[in-house]
């Protein structure tokens, strides 16, 4: 967005995106205004993105949310903000270095008292929100309802289309009672009724490129909770934590509609060991949890590597270790997730990239397996699921699927057979009839091929080749990442999980600059696809761009494991821990500094 | 729509089809029953569980694939290798999660959990209690030997004051657990007691705790000859001791009655302490479920979920 011209007469300016950071208290609903401009793009063909931060104590504290909105392609959230809307003092001092210089503060001035040196930086709007919230709605409503109110004047500021607000307004409040409903309108009204035109310009969104079929509206943990439905799971079993608790909330309350259930349990290894048990008798089933309670989890994770039980494992990353930063983001458990736990115990791990991916990642993962029998992780990230985006309704009817356990009976069967050649079994369900009378044992004990215990020193060597073999085969079928930018060049900025949208962008802004920057997005991360050795080979550096420390060695996790498997020095690492995602302008930065010689092509 | 968890699950063919009807199918044999020869030491209580087990399975028709024996590690919890049928054996201490998550998903199986006393009341204790409270239909035999047997005599939960072993040199000195309390005040909803030394007692609480609709708990004093000889003599007639019933005139819905009788000293009594009828977590869930497909009725699965996405638009 274009910043405004200072002074003159209000005019009316095309814009082909903006930035909106919303700054208050979590109580004063500031996620619901998010949440209604994000659903209004969406509604427009618009692109949208949110970022939002809760506050880890439950009553109040201060909170944000973004929101991005664009006509064109919105890869990130957005570095700096066009508009700051901020409640209070806090707010306002806190968040005005997020807003781009020559932006707008739109501030509450019940409670804001604006600063000299920032109102010559910034154009200053002060609207008592509180007060006329108040006046607008009458009674004893206090300032409730300033939210809305505030939405009401965003709306007036970017020309929004009313009647779809006023309907997503509707929607939200249906089934309340209807003076609730008829003060949210009141305060949206007085909001969009309040004068800004004589003191600044206003904004128009220019047409979006209309897209193909419908956009829906949802962040990242319901779109891996829908996802894991259309998979066709209908078991699975919890324990609450933050970031993770919103999807078992979830699963708790669809899946019954399917004739499914979710469980909450006493703890992380029950849950784990349920799904195992659900998925022993027939229905891949979920279970998940963030930070702490994927530590209690690797016993049982390795038992089902051993047993070879399909399994699908959520984990929510947030700030590590310990209870850590539970409502902040970090990419910490890449290492847990491959590697955690004892013995030899390869297991698939598969990070989803923004809040669609989600959604098809956990139909890949039930898919794997199923197919392997194997527990997959699905590794999101507190960023991914808490922010909302805008994207293309999947075809249900296709992508739903119904994975009901097969009964059909055997003539015989071997359930860690040794014969077949890329390892890959299949799990066969109790309650189903062994013709020759053959029963097969699930055991975390190694075993033979009728899964009864065995200390053969051969046997163990084939086993552990078996289990490891059918990952290698999974391997092969993934496709190398494409790559963005061109196939050669000086730097490739590789990143994994909810990274994607800022590292891409990054790779726009440096080439805009004229560097040679390109990048790829790994989210087949263990085992990791093929081919990635002839990509690296085209680029005279590798940084490895991670939301965690920098280790012992000066590389991150996913840089750990790839330089594991290519043995390259030119692989390093562009790291942070702060508990916040990467901005744009970080990455570019970071890199400059990591390549003493500069991003151009040498 | 994919099965519901209430359907028996089938799919990709009938199984009535393509093998005999179960009405034509004889009983099994105690030869089609028994897999691997067991790997206890000679003598060891374990014997006549497992004995008693394959009765029970020939007694009451059970087929091989309705039968589900899960156990979690320790001497008794090798069950499932000597058991020809569908099983698991599973990690320390979390046999009943795992349990809970095939009874919960399969209504058309039968689930026998079978383990030691470490595994059920130390390292798996809270998941008794909350398998207990949940009332999760299965049904448990805790084989109580007093000591762990598979680790070699270390000090069990339930090990009495003054035992002897190798982590307690001197004697255990911490209160042992009262298994039938335990499983009392936890809210299971069928408790038993019984000893490997009496087989018809034995096999007639394996009956009715399968026949339980609920959470059914047996415990099962099954003796350790190598670490814990002599255990129970106390207990059996054959070596001088008493094996007393539960009074015939113990009410076994009166919980403070079965908690009493649970705090008689050794070798007090055997059969059902305490039995009654809540609701298991099966059956409420399925009602969860039942409401649920109400409002969904005549819709296919994707149609439900198109519903949710028409109103995340
Ligand atoms: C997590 C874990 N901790 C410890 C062990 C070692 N372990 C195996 S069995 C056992 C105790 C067995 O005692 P009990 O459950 O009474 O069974 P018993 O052998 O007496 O039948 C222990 C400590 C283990 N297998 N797993
Ligand atoms: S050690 Fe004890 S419990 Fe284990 S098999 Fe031998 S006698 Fe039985
Ligand atoms: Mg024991």
């Amino acid at each position: 967005m274009t910043a405004p011209s200072a002074g003159g007469a209000p005019k009316v300016s095309k814009v082909s995106e903006a930035i909106i950071r919303i700054a208050g208290n979590s109580q004063d609903g500031i996620q619901a205004i998010g949440g209604f401009l994000a659903r209004l793009a969406g509604r427009s063909e618009q692109e949208v993105m949110t970022f939002m931060t809760i506050p880890a104590t439950i009553s109040g504290g201060p909170s944000i949310f973004q929101v991005r909105i664009g006509s064109g392609e919105v890869l990130s959230s957005g570095d700096d903000a066009d508009v700051l809307l901020a409640f209070y003092q806090h707010s306002y001092e806190d968040h005005i270095t997020s807003v781009k210089k020559g932006g707008i503060v739109l501030y509450d001035s019940d409670h804001v008292e604006p600063k000299a040196e920032w109102q010559k930086e910034y154009h200053h709007i002060g609207v008592p929100i509180s007060g006329l919230t108040v006046e607008a709605i009458g009674g004893t409503a206090k300032d409730k309802g300033k939210n809305i109110y505030a939405l009401g004047l965003v709306a007036k500021m970017f020309d929004l289309n009313i009647p779809k607000l006023e309907k997503l307004i509707g929607e939200r409040f249906t089934g309340k009672d209807t003076s609730i409903l008829n003060n949210a309108l009141a305060a949206f009204h007085a909001g969009y009724s309040h004068s800004l035109g004589n003191v600044i310009e206003t904004f128009k969104f220019v047409e979006s490129q209309k897209k193909t079929g419908h956009q829906v509206v949802m962040n990242g943990n319901e779109a891996l909770g829908y996802g894991l439905i259309a998979a066709g799971v209908r078991f699975g079993a919890g324990y609450p934590i933050t970031p993770w608790s919103d999807i078992m909330e979830l699963l708790r309350r669809e899946l019954p509609k399917y004739g499914g259930t979710f469980v909450q349990c006493e703890d992380e290894i029950a849950s784990i060991s349920m799904a195992i048990g659900g998925g022993y008798a027939g229905r891949v089933s979920v279970t998940g949890s963030s930070g702490p309670g994927i530590s209690l989890k690797t016993e049982a994770l390795g038992w089902a590597v051993m047993a070879e039980i399909p399994l699908i494992i959520v984990d929510i990353q947030r700030g590590g270790p310990s209870t850590g930063m539970p409502t902040n983001v970090e990419q910490s458990d890449l290492n847990i997730a491959c590697f955690g736990g004892h013995g030899d115990s390869p297991r698939v791990v598969i990070a989803p990239a923004n809040v669609e991916d989600c959604f098809y990642t956990a139909i890949e993962a039930v898919n794997i397996a199923r197919k392997y029998s194997v527990p997959v992780i699905i590794v999101s990230d507190q960023a991914i699921a808490t922010r909302i985006e805008a994207f293309e309704e999947p075809n249900m009817e296709k992508v739903c699927q119904d994975i009901s356990p097969d009964l059909t009976p055997v003539a015989d069967h071997k359930p860690y057979d040794l014969a077949v050649a890329d390892g890959v079994t299949r799990h066969v369900a109790p309650g189903t009839r062994i013709m020759n009378g053959i029963y097969p044992i699930a055991t975390g004990l190694e075993h033979d091929e009728f899964g009864h215990p065995s200390g053969s020193p051969k046997m163990h060597m084939q086993m552990t080749a078996k289990r490891r073999k059918k990952l290698q085969a999974l391997a092969a079928t993934y496709p190398t990442p494409a790559i963005y930018g061109p196939s050669e060049g000086n730097v490739l900025l590789v990143g994994w999980g909810s990274t994607q949208g800022p590292i891409k962008e990054a790779v726009d802004r440096a080439r805009a600059a004229g560097d040679s920057v390109s990048s790829i997005h790994i989210k087949h991360i263990n085992p990791l696809p093929n081919g990635l050795e002839n990509i690296f080979a085209g680029f005279n550096h590798v940084l490895v761009v991670e939301m965690n420390d920098e280790g012992l060695y000066g590389y991150g996790q996913l840089a750990g494991l790839l330089r594991a498997r290519y043995g390259d020095p030119k692989i390093r690492g562009i790291n942070k821990c702060d508990g916040l995602t990467f901005k744009v302008k970080d990455i570019v930065e970071k890199a400059q500094a990591t390549v003493s010689a500069g991003l151009r092509k040498m | 729509m994919s099965s519901s968890l209430t359907d028996l699950p089938v799919r990709g063919g009938n199984i009535t089809a393509a093998t005999l009807p179960d009405a034509e199918r004889k009983g099994l044999t105690k030869k089609e029953i028994a897999a691997d020869h067991p790997t206890w030491c000679p003598g060891c209580g374990d014997f006549s569980v497992l004995a008693l087990y394959f009765k029970l399975i020939e007694k009451r028709k059970l087929w091989h694939e309705k039968v589900t024996t899960i156990a979690g590690i320790g001497c008794s919890s090798r069950f499932p290798y000597f058991v020809q049928a569908h099983g698991a054996h599973y990690i320390h201490g979390r046999a009943l999660p795992f349990a809970s998550g095939i009874s919960l998903s399969r209504p058309d199986l039968h689930v026998f959990v079978f383990g030691g006393d470490g595994d059920a009341f130390s390292i798996g204790g809270n998941h008794f209690n909350h398998t207990a409270r949940k009332n999760i239909k299965m049904t448990y035999v805790v084989m109580d030997n007093w000591v762990y047997g598979l680790t070699k005599k270390q000090t069990s939960p339930t090990s009495p004051i003054g035992f002897k072993s190798k982590t307690d040199i001197t004697g255990a000195m911490d209160q042992p657990i009262n298994p039938m309390k335990q499983a009392i005040s936890a809210g299971a909803t069928f408790v038993a007691r019984t000893t490997h030394t009496n087989p018809n007692h034995v096999l007639q609480m394996m009956e009715a705790a399968m026949d339980h609709d609920g959470f059914s708990f047996v415990e099962c004093l099954s003796e350790c000859v190598e670490f814990y000889e002599g255990a129970f003599d106390a207990s059996n007639p054959r070596k001088g001791g008493v094996f007393n019933s539960v009074p015939a005139d113990h009410d076994v819905t009166d919980e403070i009655a079965a908690y009493k009788l649970a705090g008689e000293p050794f070798p007090g009594h055997f059969g059902i302490f305490y039995k009654n009828n809540r609701p298991t977590k099966n059956a409420n869930e399925q009602k969860i479920i039942a409401a649920a497909r109400e409002k969904v009725t005549g819709l296919k699965d994707w149609q439900i979920l198109q519903k949710n996405f028409d109103r995340l638009k």
